[in-house]
């Protein structure tokens, strides 16, 4: 696998002026950027600052009120999640979300199988739609092979989490959104996370975005940070940048 | 599959073979109805318990492939044949009317298939001219396979038996395809499912359809085995039952559907005793099995069985340790 | 044209029975996603309550009450209780199979405990048929119409104008916040159970002079009662207000003007036809896709 170089390509995630009103609370006000293959973004911000709801319309869940945004040149508007999800998009969710009756490897074959064939196919085709190899390499990846025929729900809740990740990426996404995948995860399985995380970027070039609350994890995962205080950006750069930031300081400190 | 679940469906299909030897015609008769139902109750099953949307036209689906078997039987083309037109038609009736039901929220589906049972029953006893109306049609001719006659209640019993194997087999099929695979992670988490690509609309568009489809094969083998049909036999009441077949035995366990139909076929033998009072009885006891079982009797027996297996409860305490 | 207005006249006085069906079939819905299946069944019952009462010697309007209140205990409180409240943490599936089931109970249990024939019925107001510009118009029709208004119309003044009301419909759009607020959700979704054992009573007692009393009679009810709400707009008492009339109405004008055949037919070609052209119905506001 090839090291890839970010900032050398067009923009694999455009967003363009978004902003979003909840009736006479402006959520979102006014926010553009740009995020180049490769790279890890972070999205972080105090507690309503707007970036949930950021995060949702570029998802497609929520249409903001004025703006858009464009993955790999095609807009999100409206676009269900399972077209998303076929348009090269994957995901994590803020809550876990394994399918805790299934098995790591079901689990993980599940994530792949809609993106290959077609519903006769599917239906018709070999039981595990020739994806126990790939799967299992995720698997193995993720440091998951003694659960492999474990029932998700019976992991521990930091392996769940691995185990949503290794979802995310079974379908070879260009970009991938992580909502808070600290959240919850004992400090040992988070250097787990992280290193795999970067150690998949490395390999891949595989795109991260990142909403995250906890700022060590954040600092030390991503390539460039993007700071929101009441629905803005207040601040964007490097980890290093953004530690030095008075702005940021003032924003997380209530000034 | 473990070796004794092998074994088990090993003994099941012995205990198949050999359950008619020596029976009454009406025992073997009882029998093959059950075998028809079952697979009609499958069918359902798959709507019902794996892509949770209510149909109440499953019936309606036996009453297509019913009357399409009589009707071509009765011109001399062969049982087989008609069965693959029988299948097909409720396939595509299936299409039709999930299609616009499953693109609105609610038990739509309920609401349309019902209308679509009662229509149906409608166009059955008011086009005389085609179904015999209220009188219905009769002598159907039982199939005969390379010389060999069902004409006997035992040979008919083991022909059902044979389509209902096939029938299993298919079932079984389709639950451990990816697309089965689908339905399970539907059922356990659908909007996580929805977000790694599936189509929630079209996966359960299709349920119905093979669901209606299993449907029509069961009329198309009630056509031969009553050798009488009339729109009566295709109403609502008879679409409810088979729902009740579904529910009773467990929705969403692949044997729940067989447990069923021999619950509500055998029932009524049962309580013979109670008279008039056989469907108060029954109605009751389904309200008293959703209140405190919703998946049924082999959910209750899960149930149950859990409660004596303790070591479940500690694993997860256990869990819970590690994660503080 | 004067045997239209009479038709019209006709369906619609049926048709505002249909509503107070509908209409408490949608309450119940927003109150507590119980969509029910026996709602038919709920209409058909209360007729035979009064019915009994008549049998002990009671006068009709004592019979009446006696209905009323036996309805209110057992499609409001028993129901709730017994059926709906165990049920909601499963989900809505299984309280379809129950309704399902109940409604077969309930209709079972009358033709075996008072008999599966018809029972005539005491008519409430006179048959006199008047003629209106040539068309005879029977007062009963008039009335039903009227009492069907009145009480659907005291029903919207109730929801809207008063505090009870207000808190009602809080439950009903949004039970987490309601009861931040302070409202007791639990006490407002009994409320709206009795009220749609109210209007059911109120249905039955005008419907069986008609139709006479039959244990048979929910099963066509039930599924007008259900077509009209979905027809009207799944989440509006005033959709189905309109999807009741409206049905009322095309059932009277295809039985002469179609065929008497495929007169029940009708209803279904409608909601068929609504589900595929207008599905959130004719008055109905889009809700979010699931399916």
């Amino acid at each position: 696998m090839n090291a890839h170089t970010p900032s050398d390509r067009a923009p694999i995630l455009a967003v363009h002026n978004i902003s979003k009103q909840f009736g006479g609370i402006r959520a979102v006000n006014n926010v553009s950027f740009e995020v180049r293959k490769g790279e890890i973004l972070g999205l972080i911000g105090p507690n309503g600052s707007g970036k949930s709801t950021l995060f949702n319309c570029i998802l497609g869940q929520l249409k903001p009120t004025t703006g858009h945004c464009e993955i790999n040149g095609k807009s999100t508007d409206g676009v269900r999640p399972a077209d998303l999800s076929l348009m090269g998009v994957g995901r994590t969710f803020q809550q876990l979300s394994v399918f805790p009756k299934m098995t790591v490897l079901d689990n993980v074959i599940l994530a792949g199988q809609e993106h290959e064939g077609t519903m006769l196919s599917r239906l018709f085709g070999k039981p595990d739609a020739g994806l126990t190899g790939k799967a299992e390499q995720l698997i193995e990846f993720f440091r998951l092979t003694p659960y492999r025929d474990t029932e998700a729900g019976s992991l521990s809740y930091g392996q769940q989490k691995l185990v949503d990740a290794a979802m995310a990426f079974m379908a070879g996404p260009g970009i991938v959104l992580l909502d808070e995948p600290a959240g919850g995860v004992n400090l040992t399985m988070l250097a787990n996370l992280k290193e795999r995380l970067q150690t998949y970027n490395r390999e891949h070039g595989t795109t991260f975005v990142v909403i995250e609350h906890n700022m060590e994890f954040v600092m030390s995962l991503c390539t460039r940070i993007i700071v929101l205080a009441q629905g803005e950006i207040i601040a964007e750069g490097s980890p290093e940048e953004i530690r030095s930031n008075q702005m940021v300081i003032d924003a997380y400190l209530g000034g | 599959m473990k070796p004794l679940t092998l074994i088990l469906l090993g003994l099941a299909l012995v205990a198949l073979i050999l359950a008619p030897i020596g029976q009454g015609n009406y025992i073997v008769y009882t029998l093959s109805s059950w075998l028809l139902f079952s697979i009609s109750a499958m069918g359902l099953n798959l709507t019902l318990g794996y892509a949770g949307q209510v149909s109440l036209a499953q019936a309606g689906f036996m009453g297509i492939g019913a009357y399409i078997t009589a009707l071509m039987t009765l011109a001399g083309i062969h049982w087989v044949v008609a069965a693959g037109v029988s299948i097909s038609s409720c396939f595509a009736v299936g299409l039709l009317l999930g299609w616009p039901a499953l693109r609105v929220q609610h038990h739509f589906l309920a609401f349309v298939t019902l209308a679509f049972n009662t229509l149906l029953f409608l166009v059955l006893r008011n086009e005389e001219e085609v179904t015999g109306g209220s009188f219905g049609l009769v002598g159907m001719p039982r199939p005969d396979f390379f010389g060999l006659s069902t004409m006997s209640n035992l040979n008919f019993y083991y022909f059902s038996l044979v389509c209902f194997l096939i029938a299993v087999a298919v079932m079984w099929g389709i639950l451990r395809s990816p697309w089965g695979r689908a339905f399970k992670a539907l059922r356990e988490n659908p909007i996580r499912a929805e977000s790694l690509g599936l189509k929630i609309r079209r996966q359960t568009l299709l349920a119905f359809a093979i669901g209606s489809a299993f449907g029509g094969l069961a009329g198309a083998m009630q056509a031969p085995l009553v050798q009488f049909i009339e729109p009566g036999s295709f109403g609502l009441i008879h679409s409810l039952k088979i729902l009740l077949m579904v529910v009773v035995g467990g929705s969403g366990f692949f044997f729940g559907p067989m447990l069923g139909a021999a619950v509500v076929i055998l029932l009524p033998e049962l309580l013979r005793f109670t008279e008039g009072y056989y469907l108060m009885i029954y109605a009751a006891l389904v309200i008293v099995l959703m209140v405190f079982s919703p998946n049924g009797l082999i959910g209750a027996g899960q149930k149950i069985w859990l409660k004596f297996k303790p070591k479940h409860e500690a694993r997860r305490d256990m869990q819970k340790g590690f994660q503080l | 044209m004067a045997e239209l207005l009479q038709i019209i006249i006709s369906g619609l006085a049926a048709g505002s029975i249909y509503a107070l069906a509908a209409v408490g079939f949608t309450l119940l819905w927003q109150a507590s996603q119980t969509i029910n299946f026996a709602q038919g069944e709920f209409v058909m019952l209360p007729a035979f309550f009064v019915l009994v009462g008549l049998g002990f010697g009671l006068p009709l309007w004592a019979a009446i009450l006696l209905g009323l209140g036996a309805s209110l205990l057992i499609l409001g409180v028993a129901f709730k209780k017994l059926i709906v409240e165990p049920m909601l943490p499963h989900g809505t599936l299984p309280l379809v199979i129950a309704t399902i089931a109940l409604g077969l109970l309930m209709k079972e249990s009358v033709k075996e405990l008072y008999g599966a024939t018809a029972q005539p019925f005491p008519a409430i107001f006179p048959q006199t048929v008047y003629n209106v510009f040539g068309a005879s118009v029977s007062v009963q029709d008039i009335c039903n119409l009227v009492v069907s208004m009145l009480a659907i119309g005291g029903l919207q003044l109730f929801l809207s104008r008063t505090r009870t009301g207000r808190c009602m419909q809080a439950s009903a759009q949004n039970p987490a916040v309601a009861e931040i607020l302070g409202v007791d959700v639990k006490r407002m979704v009994m409320y709206t159970f009795l009220i749609n054992a109210a209007l059911a009573t109120i249905a039955s007692v005008l419907i069986s002079p008609i139709y006479l009393a039959k244990f048979s009679n929910g099963e066509t009810l039930g599924l007008v009662a259900f077509i009209a709400a979905i027809v009207g707009g799944f989440n509006q008492i005033r959709g189905a207000l309109v999807g009741g009339l409206l049905i009322g109405v095309i059932d009277n004008l295809s039985a002469v003007y179609i065929s008497a055949e495929y007169r029940s037919a009708m209803p279904m070609i409608l909601l068929i036809a609504i589900i595929l052209l207008r599905p959130q119905g004719l008055l109905g506001t889009k809700e979010g896709r699931t399916v």
